[in-house]
C-alpha cells in the first residue's frame, strides 16, 4: 500500500519568471509571484490573457519554456523537470466543473481518496458533505444537482484529500450572479476553516476582491501588478491596472511639487511623494470615490448623465476644459441631466502616469 | 524560439505512439482506394477504348438515371415527412416519427426479392387480377418490377430515412426562431415552410440526399437482381465474367469519380449546416394542430411509406420463411453462424481501430492526426465492389509473391494466405464501416471533457487509472452502439463479401442473393427475414435517441 500523501499545509509557492506557450505562441510571458500559507491568490485578467494557461502551468497539465515553479523548496516545473500532476498534491476546481457522471456525490468526492483507508474516507466524505451542506445527497448522481450544488460537491472533491494548495478555474462563471454571491463567501470560509492555499482565476474583479488575499492583475500573458485587493484598486503600478480595476478617469495635470500637481479642478496634493519632476506632463488617475459633490467648490462641472444606484448617485460630469469624469454624491444629492453642481477633489494618494 | 520548439515538442512527444498507429492505420484503410486510383492511372488505353465503345454509356446513363429517381423519390418521401412529424401535430404523430426509420432495417436487394416475388407474372397480385378478369399473359399490362423503375422505387423506399432524419433534425432545431417569428411577421404556414424553414434546412437535406446516393451507387443487389446495368454490376462482371482485373479497375475509378462528387457535396453541406446553425438550441417545439381532415391526410401520407417500405415486405418475408419456405436445417444454422461471427470479429476490430484513432486526436490533435482520421474513416461512401476490387487485387498480388517465395527454398504449398481468406472480408468491412464506429466512438469520446482527465489527475490518478476508472466506465455505452452498429451493417454487406468471401463460404445475406437469384424466392425468405430482424434492433436504438431528443426538447 503507497503511504498516505503528506497531509502538510502549503509554506509558499514561487513563481519565478515562468513562461508557458504552444504551438509557437508565448500565452504566459515571465510571470513572477508568491503565495503564502492559507492565502487566497487571484489571477485576474480579461478572458485570453493567459491566466487560466498559467494555472493549469502550475497544475502540471502545461510544461514550462522558462522560469520554475517551486513549492516549499521543491521544483515542481522547469523546462528540463515536470512532476506528474497526480503527485503535486494540488487540487483543481474546473469551470465546467466536471464532477464524474458515472459516480455518486459519495464516489465523486471519494474519488481521490483512494490511497486512504477506508474509514477514514468515509468519515471524510461525510464531514465535507456537511462542510459543503449536502448531507444527504450521498447516492445521488451529479445530474440531478443544481449548478450551484454541483459546484460545491466539485469544491469538495478537490479538497478532499487535503492537497497543499487548491486552483480554481473560473468556478463561478457558470453560476448566476445571485448564486455567485452566495457561494463566494461560504467558499472562502471553508478554505479558511481548512487552513488551504487557494489561487482563484477570474475575470470578475468583485469576485476577486470578494474571495482574494492576494490579488495578480494579468493582461496578454503579462502580470502587471500583485498586491491587496486595495492596493490595486488604490495604488495601480500601470495603465491597464489603473483602466482594468474599478470606473476611473485620466485627468491631464501638471506637476507643481513633490506631492503637488496642477488640474482642472485646481491644485491636488497627495499624501506622499510622487517623485516626478515639476512640470511634467501627467496624466491622473481620479476614481468616483475621490470627487465629491461639493456646492461650496470653486470649480463645477455639467452632469451629462447619471444612475441611481441606491445608495448614492454616479454622475458623468463635464468640466469646463470638455473632460468628462465619474462622481459619487450621496442619494440626498438628486440633481438633474444638464444641471451644474461644485465638485471637489479628495485625493490622498496621486496615482498617475506620465504621458 | 529554440526552447519554444522543443517545449511544444516534449509536450506532444509522449502521444507520438498514436500519430503514429493512426497514420499507419489509415495508410492501411487507404490501400483499395489507391490501387483503384492507380489502375485508373496506368491503365492502358485499349481497355479503355473498349470500355468506351461498348458499356461504359449505358453504365452512367443507368447509374445517372437511378441517382436521380433516388434523389426525387426520397426527397419527396422524407423532406414532407420530417416536416409533418416535426412541424405539425396530428393522430399518430409520435408513432410516426420513429416508425418512419424502419425501413432502413430492410436491405435494398431484400425488398427488391419480395416485391418481386408479390408483383411478377406468377404472384399473388397479377394471378389475383387474371382470375377476377379472365385475362391471361399478355392480355394486360401491369408494371415491370424488375426495371429501372423498379430499382428505383425499391432503393427510394428503403433509402428515404437518411433524408427524413437529416431534415428532421434540422427542422426540430429550427422551430423556435422560424414557426413564431415569422408568424408574427405575418407569415402563413405555408409560406414558413418554402420561405424560411425550407431554405434554413436545405444543407442538412442535401446531406441526407448525399448518404442515399451514396447507397444508391453501392447498391448491387437489387440493380444485379432486376438486370440493370450500373457501375457495380458491370465492375463484377468484368471481373468475374471476364477475369479482367485491368477493366474493372477502369470502371471503379469512373464510379469513385462520382463518389467523389457526393463526397465533396457532402462535405460541403455539413459545413453549411454548422453555418446555418442558429446556436439556439432549445426548441419550444409548438407544432401547427392541424384539422381533421388535414391531420387525416398527413397521417396516411407518413404511414404510406412505413406500409410499403416495411410492413408488407416483412410479413410478405415472415408468411414465407413460416409457411413455405424449406424447413431451415443444419445449412440454416452453419449459415447463421458463419454471419455472426465474421460480423462478431469485423465489429471488434473496427471499433479497436477507431478506438486508436479517436485517442490519437484527442491527445495529439495535430494535422498528421486529423488527416489520419479522415482518410480511414473515408471508406463510408465507396461502394463495397470498390473496396473488393482494391483489396483482392493486391492482397492476391501479395499472395502470389508469398507462394513464389515459397516454392523457391521448399517443397511445401501454401495457399492463398490473404486473398483466400477471412482476412480479405475482415479488411474490406474494416474499410467500409470505420466512419460509422468512429462517428460513435468519437461522440463518446467527446462526452467526457477534458478537464474530467484533469480533474482525475489532480486527484492522484495515474493516466492509465485515468482510463481505467473514468473513461472505460463512461465510453461503454457508444462502444457497445458502435460494435452493433458495425455488426448489423456486416450482417446486410452483400457485394464486398461475394467477391471476397473464401471458396465455400457462405453467409446470410450471400445464400438469401443465390436463392433469389435461382428464382428461389420462398427459400430467401428465412436468411432475409433473420438480416431484417437483426437490422431492426440499430434503427430502434436510433429511433429510441429520436424520442429522447424531442422529449428533453419539450
Amino acid at each position: 500500500m503507497s503511504s498516505l500523501p503528506p497531509h502538510k499545509l502549503l509554506k509558499e509557492m514561487t513563481l519565478a519568471d515562468v513562461s508557458v506557450g504552444y504551438d509557437g505562441n508565448v500565452v504566459v510571458k515571465n510571470a513572477s509571484f508568491k503565495l503564502l500559507e492559507g492565502q487566497i491568490g487571484c489571477l485576474l485578467g480579461p478572458s485570453g490573457c493567459g491566466k487560466s494557461t498559467l494555472l493549469r502551468a502550475i497544475a502540471g497539465f502545461e510544461s514550462l519554456m522558462t522560469g520554475e515553479i517551486n513549492i516549499d523548496g521543491e521544483v515542481i516545473s522547469s523546462p528540463s523537470r515536470s512532476v506528474n500532476p497526480e503527485h503535486r498534491f494540488i487540487g483543481m476546481v474546473f469551470q465546467d466543473i466536471a464532477l464524474f457522471p458515472h459516480l455518486t456525490i459519495a464516489q465523486n468526492i471519494a474519488f481521490g481518496l483512494s490511497a486512504w483507508p477506508k474509514e477514514a474516507a468515509q468519515e471524510r466524505v461525510i464531514y465535507l458533505l456537511s462542510l459543503v451542506g449536502l448531507s444527504g445527497f450521498e447516492s445521488r448522481y451529479p445530474h440531478s444537482l443544481s449548478g450551484g450544488q454541483q459546484q460545491r460537491v466539485a469544491l469538495a472533491r478537490a479538497i478532499a484529500p487535503k492537497p497543499k494548495l487548491l486552483l480554481m478555474d473560473e468556478p463561478f462563471s457558470g453560476l448566476d450572479a445571485k448564486l455567485r454571491e452566495e457561494l463566494v463567501p461560504d467558499i472562502r470560509a471553508i478554505l479558511q476553516h481548512e487552513k488551504m492555499s487557494a489561487l482563484l482565476v477570474t475575470h470578475d474583479q468583485m469576485e476577486a476582491f470578494a474571495m482574494a488575499d492576494q490579488v495578480s492583475v494579468m493582461s496578454e500573458g503579462v502580470i502587471h501588478q500583485t498586491g491587496s485587493p486595495y492596493q490595486i484598486y488604490h495604488r495601480p503600478e500601470t495603465r491597464f491596472v489603473a483602466s482594468f480595476i474599478g470606473h476611473g478617469d485620466f485627468l491631464s495635470a501638471k506637476v507643481c511639487g513633490p506631492d503637488c500637481v496642477h488640474s482642472a479642478l485646481g491644485n491636488i496634493r497627495g499624501d506622499l511623494d510622487h517623485g516626478f519632476a515639476d512640470n511634467t506632463e501627467v496624466d491622473l488617475l481620479v476614481r468616483p470615490d475621490d470627487i465629491l459633490h461639493d456646492d461650496t467648490s470653486e470649480f463645477v462641472g455639467v452632469i451629462v448623465s447619471k444612475w441611481f444606484r441606491g445608495s448614492h448617485f454616479l454622475y458623468r460630469v463635464k468640466l469646463s476644459s470638455g473632460k468628462v469624469i465619474y462622481c459619487f454624491a450621496s442619494s440626498h444629492h438628486n440633481h438633474s441631466v444638464g444641471q451644474e453642481i461644485g465638485l471637489s477633489v479628495h485625493l490622498d494618494h496621486l496615482v498617475m502616469f506620465p504621458r | 524560439m529554440a526552447n519554444l520548439a522543443r517545449s511544444s515538442l516534449a509536450s506532444k512527444s509522449k502521444w507520438d505512439w498514436l500519430k503514429v498507429a493512426a497514420m499507419f492505420i489509415a495508410a492501411i484503410l487507404a490501400l483499395p482506394i489507391l490501387v483503384v486510383l492507380v489502375n485508373v492511372l496506368i491503365g492502358n488505353g485499349e481497355v479503355w477504348k473498349h470500355l468506351y465503345q461498348t458499356v461504359l454509356a449505358e453504365y452512367i446513363s443507368n447509374s445517372l438515371l437511378l441517382m436521380l429517381g433516388v434523389g426525387v423519390g426520397v426527397l419527396i418521401i422524407g423532406v414532407p415527412c420530417a416536416w409533418l412529424t416535426s412541424m405539425c401535430d396530428f393522430p399518430g404523430r409520435t408513432f410516426l416519427s420513429w416508425a418512419l426509420l424502419l425501413p432502413m432495417a430492410v436491405p435494398a436487394y431484400i425488398i427488391a426479392y419480395t416485391y418481386t416475388g408479390v408483383l411478377d407474372f406468377a404472384g399473388p397480385v397479377q394471378s389475383f387480377i387474371r382470375e377476377l378478369t379472365g385475362w391471361r399473359y399478355g392480355e394486360y399490362w401491369f408494371f415491370e418490377i424488375r426495371s429501372l423503375g423498379g430499382a428505383i422505387a425499391m432503393l427510394t423506399l428503403v433509402l428515404y430515412p437518411y433524408v427524413y432524419l437529416m431534415s428532421r433534425a434540422a427542422f426540430l432545431e429550427q422551430s423556435e426562431n422560424t414557426l413564431e417569428v415569422s408568424r408574427t411577421l405575418g407569415y402563413s404556414g405555408r409560406a414558413v415552410f418554402f420561405k424560411l424553414a425550407l431554405p434554413l434546412a436545405r444543407p442538412a437535406i442535401v446531406t441526407g440526399l448525399t448518404l442515399a446516393l451514396m447507397e444508391t451507387l453501392a447498391d448491387y443487389g437489387t440493380v444485379q437482381y432486376f438486370s440493370v446495368n450500373t457501375f457495380t454490376t458491370g465492375i463484377l462482371r468484368t471481373f468475374y465474367g471476364f477475369g479482367d482485373v485491368a477493366a474493372a479497375s477502369q470502371l471503379a475509378g469512373v464510379l469513385l469519380m462520382f463518389v467523389a462528387v457526393l463526397i465533396l457535396l457532402e462535405r460541403y453541406s455539413r459545413h453549411r449546416i454548422r453555418y446555418h446553425a442558429s446556436g439556439l438550441k432549445k426548441a419550444s417545439n409548438r407544432r401547427m394542430i392541424l384539422s381533421r381532415g388535414r391531420g387525416l391526410f398527413a397521417c396516411i401520407f407518413c404511414l404510406l411509406p412505413i406500409i410499403v417500405g416495411f410492413l408488407i415486405p416483412v410479413s410478405v418475408l415472415a408468411y414465407w420463411a413460416v409457411f413455405k419456405a424449406e424447413m431451415p436445417g443444419a445449412n440454416f444454422i452453419q449459415l447463421a453462424w458463419n454471419s455472426f461471427y465474421l460480423a462478431a470479429m469485423a465489429s471488434l476490430i473496427v471499433v479497436s481501430l477507431a478506438l486508436v484513432l479517436s485517442y490519437a486526436i484527442r491527445l495529439n490533435n495535430g494535422k498528421a492526426v486529423r488527416a489520419s482520421v479522415g482518410i480511414a474513416g473515408l471508406g463510408y461512401a465507396l461502394p463495397g465492389t470498390i473496396i473488393a476490387i482494391g483489396t483482392i487485387v493486391p492482397l492476391a498480388w501479395l499472395d502470389h509473391r508469398i507462394i513464389d517465395l515459397v516454392k523457391h527454398y521448399s517443397d511445401e504449398r501454401v495457399g492463398l494466405i490473404f486473398s483466400g481468406t477471412l482476412v480479405a472480408l475482415l479488411f474490406a468491412y474494416t474499410v467500409r464501416f470505420m466512419a460509422v464506429s468512429l462517428g460513435a466512438v468519437q461522440n463518446g469520446l467527446g462526452k467526457i471533457k477534458p478537464s474530467m482527465d484533469m480533474a482525475g489527475r489532480s486527484l492522484g490518478m495515474s493516466p492509465f487509472k485515468v482510463l481505467t476508472r473514468i473513461h472505460i466506465p463512461l465510453l461503454k455505452g457508444s462502444v457497445l452502439t458502435a460494435i452493433l452498429i458495425v455488426f448489423v451493417d456486416v450482417l446486410k454487406e452483400l457485394p464486398a463479401t461475394l467477391v471476397l468471401r473464401p471458396f465455400n463460404f457462405n453467409t446470410l445475406a450471400v445464400r438469401a442473393f443465390e436463392l433469389a437469384s435461382d428464382e428461389r424466392l420462398v427459400d430467401a425468405a428465412p436468411a432475409s427475414l433473420m438480416i431484417v430482424l437483426v437490422g431492426l434492433v440499430p434503427v430502434i436504438l436510433l429511433s429510441r435517441s429520436i424520442s429522447s431528443r424531442t422529449d428533453s426538447a419539450k
